[in-house]
Order: C-alpha cells, then sequence, then structure tokens
C-alpha cells in the first residue's frame, strides 16, 4: 500500500549517466499505473533535460523562466564607477567611456542599480530558460525546465521548475548530477533523496560526495545500484559501512541500455520490474513514516 | 595565455558517455601535455591517473554575509533589500546567501560585513602522464564555474613554465556554467556521445554552445554499436552541422573492467575500444598540430 502522505522524492546522482533519469521515470511509470493520473514527474535537469524523450509528453503550458540584468543608460550615467566596485560578481565594468555589463555574471542583486548615485541603472527582464508542463499518454503530469543554450545560470531556472511540486500528489523529481547549486536546489524541495550510481570507483567516488551533500541538507536518502554486476563491491561496501539502505539493484544488461537508447523505460519494456519499482516507494514511504514516529 | 599552447576539451552534454575513459586514454598517449580535471563536481580522472599533490591552495568562490551582533538594531533593512531570502533582523541562511553584498551596503549600523568562505581546494599534481590540475569542490558548494576556469589556469601555467605544447582538458557534463568555463576559448571541443535518444539530445545543446563560443567541434560516438539508427542519426547531425567525425567505439564491458583497476583503458587492454581511441587520438594530433 502506497502511504497516504505521498512523499515527494528527489532522484539524483554525483556521477552523471548512471541511470538517474531512467530511474526516475520508470519510477514514475510503476507508480502511475497503481495510482493512476496521481504522479509527477519534475525533470529539473535543466541543462540537459531527457525525462520527455522517455514519457512522450504533451506540452500544453510554457512559461518563460526571467530574471533581473542592469540596463545602463548611457545619457544618465557620470561613468563614477561605483556600479563595478560593488557589484561582486564583476557583471558590470566601466572603462573609460563605456560601460559593459556581463548578463551571464549577474545574480540579479540589484546592487549596481541600489548604489548608482545617479539612478542611471534600471533592471530588465532577461529571459534565461522556460518551464513546459504537460501530461504523459499514461497520465502522468509532466514538468521539465529547459535552460537557453548559451546561458549558464541553470539555478534560477532549477528553481522555478522545483517550485512546480505539487504535495498532493506523488512526485519525483529527476535533479541535475554533481552536487552543485543546481544538484541542491532539486532535492532541497523533496522528503527524499534517491542516490542512483553504479558499482564502480568512479560511481563509489561521486556518490560519497552526493551523501555528504544530502547529510549537510538532513535530507534522508537512499541508494539505487544500476548496471550491477559489473565493477568492484565498493558501493555495496560503502552502503553497508554507513548504514545507508540500497533499495534497489539494476542488473548489468545489454537489452536494459538497448531499451534505453530507443527511449523506453524499464517500466514499459520489461514490466517485471514495476512491482519492484513500487516497493522502492514504498520502501521510502515506510522509512520517512518511521522517522517521523522517532522525531516527534 | 601562451599562444604556443593547443587546448583541448573534452565534453559530452550528457554525463557517463566516457568523457573521463577517453581523457585517461587520451593521456597514456599523448607525448608531452598538462592535464585539467575541470569536471569539478564529480571529478574522477585522479582515480585512473592517481596524481601526487605539489601544490594546493583554497578556493574562495563565494562571499557570505556576517552580522556583528553589537552594531545590529534588527531594523530590518537588510531583510527588504535581500533578493535571495537569506537574511532576517536576526538570522543569515549561510547557504541561500549569494554574498552580492547589498546587505551590507543597506545596513544603517554598518552591521554587516563580508566574508570569503573556501568552497573548495585546488591542486596541481605531478602524474606519471605529466603535470594535472584538478581540484575538489566542497559538498554543498557553488561557484564552480570560477573553479573550472581557476583549474584551467593553473594546468596554463604550468605549460607554460614547462615548454609543452597541449593541454587535455575533462569537462564537465551539461551546459551551463561548469561545462562552458571549460569549453570556452579552447582549440578544439571533442564531444564524447553514445546513440541513445539522451545522448543525442545533449550532444546537439552541447555541440550547439561550442558554435556559440567558436569552437571547432568534432565527435566521437561511443557504444556505437547500441542501437545502429541513432548512430546513423549522430553522423547525419555532424554532417548537416559540419563537425568532425573523430571515430565510432564499440560497446564493451571491458571499458568497466579497466575503470574497475583504475588503469588508462589503452594501458588495460588492446581491444577493439583501445584501438578505436589509438587511431582517434592519431588523428586528433594531427588536427592539433595544424
Amino acid at each position: 500500500m502506497l502511504h497516504a502522505d505521498r512523499p515527494t522524492v528527489s532522484v539524483a546522482a554525483g556521477k552523471g549517466g548512471t541511470g538517474k533519469t531512467l530511474f526516475a521515470t520508470s519510477l514514475a511509470v510503476a507508480l502511475n499505473e497503481v495510482q493512476p493520473g496521481q504522479v509527477q514527474l519534475i525533470d529539473c535537469d535543466v541543462e540537459e533535460p531527457n525525462a520527455d524523450i522517455l514519457l512522450h509528453p504533451q506540452i500544453a503550458e510554457r512559461e518563460p523562466v526571467k530574471v533581473l540584468v542592469p540596463e545602463v543608460d548611457l545619457d544618465t550615467c557620470t561613468r563614477c564607477g561605483r556600479c563595478a566596485q560593488e557589484c561582486q560578481f564583476s557583471a558590470i565594468a566601466v572603462i573609460r567611456d563605456a560601460v559593459l555589463t556581463f548578463p551571464d555574471l549577474c545574480a540579479a542583486c540589484g546592487v549596481c542599480a541600489y548604489v548608482c548615485p545617479v539612478g542611471a541603472i534600471a533592471e530588465v527582464e532577461r529571459q534565461v530558460g522556460i518551464v513546459e508542463r504537460g501530461m504523459s499518454p499514461e497520465g502522468i503530469h509532466f514538468v521539465q525546465g529547459r535552460l537557453s543554450v548559451g546561458d549558464q545560470r541553470a539555478t534560477p531556472v532549477t528553481k522555478a521548475t522545483a517550485r512546480m511540486v505539487d504535495v498532493n500528489m506523488i512526485s519525483i523529481l529527476d535533479a541535475p548530477p554533481g552536487t552543485a547549486c543546481p544538484m541542491q536546489e532539486s532535492i532541497e524541495s523533496s522528503d527524499y533523496c534517491i542516490l542512483v550510481t553504479e558499482p564502480t570507483p568512479f560511481g563509489l567516488a561521486n556518490l560519497q560526495d552526493a551523501v555528504e551533500t544530502c547529510r549537510r541538507m538532513e535530507l534522508p536518502c537512499g541508494v539505487v545500484i544500476n548496471r550491477d554486476g559489473i565493477g568492484t563491491p565498493g558501493v555495496t561496501d560503502y552502503c553497508t559501512a554507513e548504514g545507508i539502505d540500497i533499495l534497489l539493484r539494476i542488473p548489468q544488461d545489454r537489452s536494459i541500455a538497448e531499451a534505453y537508447a530507443r527511449g523506453e523505460t524499464l517500466a514499459h519494456s520489461f514490466p517485471q520490474w514495476r512491482d519492484e519499482l513500487v516497493d522502492v516507494y514504498d520502501a521510502v514511504c515506510k522509512f520517512l513514516r518511521s522517522e517521523s514516529t522517532l522525531t516527534t | 595565455m601562451s599562444k604556443a599552447l593547443k587546448q583541448l576539451t573534452v565534453v559530452s552534454g550528457k554525463g557517463g558517455t566516457g568523457k573521463t575513459t577517453v581523457v585517461a586514454s587520451f593521456a597514456a598517449l599523448a607525448e608531452s601535455k598538462v592535464l585539467a580535471d575541470c569536471d569539478v563536481d564529480a571529478a574522477n580522472l585522479h582515480l585512473v591517473i592517481e596524481p601526487t599533490v605539489v601544490e594546493s591552495g583554497d578556493f574562495y568562490g563565494a562571499k557570505i554575509a556576517v552580522r556583528d551582533l553589537e552594531l545590529c538594531q534588527q531594523c530590518g533593512e537588510c531583510e527588504r533589500r535581500c533578493r535571495f531570502d537569506a537574511i532576517t533582523a536576526t538570522d543569515i541562511d549561510e547557504l541561500a546567501c549569494e554574498g552580492c553584498g547589498m546587505c551590507v551596503i543597506a545596513c544603517p549600523h554598518q552591521a554587516l560585513r563580508l566574508e570569503t568562505v573556501s568552497c573548495g581546494k585546488w591542486y596541481l599534481s605531478e602524474t606519471n602522464y605529466g603535470p594535472m590540475a584538478h581540484a575538489k569542490l566542497a559538498p554543498a558548494a557553488e561557484s564552480s564555474g570560477r573553479l573550472v576556469t581557476m583549474v584551467r589556469q593553473k594546468a596554463e601555467d604550468a605549460a607554460i613554465e614547462r615548454d609543452i605544447p597541449l593541454a587535455i582538458i575533462d569537462g564537465a557534463p551539461g551546459i551551463g556554467c561548469t561545462a562552458a568555463a571549460a569549453i570556452t576559448e579552447t582549440d578544439l571541443a571533442l564531444i564524447v556521445t553514445e546513440p541513445t535518444l539522451s545522448g543525442i539530445h545533449d550532444m546537439e545543446r552541447v555541440a550547439q554552445l561550442c558554435m556559440q563560443f567558436n569552437v571547432p567541434v568534432t565527435v566521437m560516438i561511443n557504444k556505437a554499436d547500441l542501437n545502429a539508427a541513432n548512430t546513423q542519426r549522430i553522423r547525419a547531425y555532424c554532417a548537416d552541422k559540419g563537425l568532425g567525425l573523430l571515430g565510432e567505439l564499440p560497446y564493451d564491458e571491458s571499458v568497466t573492467e579497466a575503470m574497475a583497476r583504475q588503469m588508462p583503458l589503452v594501458e588495460y587492454r588492446d581491444g577493439p575500444v583501445a584501438q578505436g581511441i589509438r587511431a582517434a587520438w592519431e588523428e586528433l594530433s594531427e588536427i592539433l598540430s595544424n
């Protein structure tokens, strides 16, 4: 039985290419079989969103993500350089008669406009990406963020995407790889983080960083080992030593890789996996329930 | 920057396509080079290349606001001005603070200041394959684009000092600040991709980014026999965009075995993938010497 509280689960990985999106979309499909229309999949990997390739959603709404950047009125500006002096991000510079802005470096903090003694700086909106919403053919509520190519500020797009979590639904969040700010912004809005890894020294090293990030954020986490059977026992040994639950092992299997290459989830091409995927979510619910009993 | 130094950056868009495996093998094949592991969020090259650190330092990427409680009147002006919900009249959320200094400037009582925080370490190492610059970002830290730039600078300095003509850069996945910082102002970007629908989608996005930076692109297809139709799509994309196509490597589990043994593939086994990488390297050195 699924837990009534419907915790939001993020799916992350220190290392890219370990099967994060395959697992997240497969989990969503399997859960939607049990709770039709009650599942939401949010793709927060805004630099390279891929969940749509596996879920084929019909996109119904598109919302641009905008950030503020400075616009200098050169007629009013006295070239005093106060803005450049106070900007912590080197996003604005006054060089002789020219004022240069570097939108990619800008944090949209508003300091330049605030300190300008003659009010020559206005803040204007600039689009950095888009949040798209729709529905997959089987009825999964789908959200994805896309960073515009050439823009480097993934974090505002990730934030806008992660805000779409609907706590009344079973929400699965596909986080970007790594452990830096966009990954943290994604997993922050979840109740539990599933870390997908592979049993290799690379997988282990990046898993350790991801676990440490979760711990600093006080977010409980568990592990899914993909391509189980290859590599080394390091990941299993690490999880045992640290008391981290291994929620699922997906074996190394060329036919799974081939199905993924065609854009198919595990739940679509290997229906025998559906029960095990639902069990993973149930185990997470059970864990959170026992934890809340312990802390209250 | 030395004009003589050629820089090759290896990126992928999608993670896990074999970028680091390729870089480690190039490291073993190239004669004189410096290495730079610019995948600072998930650095792995050191697991294969076993560096001995000779120089290191803290990376101060970000600043955070710090309050002097004796001066603070709890007026709340900081809270009203902060765009990141990082400060209230009594508290500072260090993870949310961007270090922009708005609160410092706005505080009527000079009760706030910015302090630099270490958010990682950079290293310059000796390896069996030449000098290597790398870094370790602290968990839950930010500013990784600037750390990438710093790692590249350390590698460049080492190259100039020792008259080394080539830098091989292991880039980050994605198209955001870390990937972009590894691509900008390099001589050639090698995109390692795979014939999965995700691999193609991500390759196209990172290829567009390289083109925006005017960095020439060549593509290598890993696991090319996994899906013939998708491999054909990648070839067609390269032809259409005028991108180089460097080589196609078969799906082969000895790649994982080499990784498990923490050895460059070309030194572990001379199978079809290793041979493919050797051939690709010969072609690449040709391209880079022109």
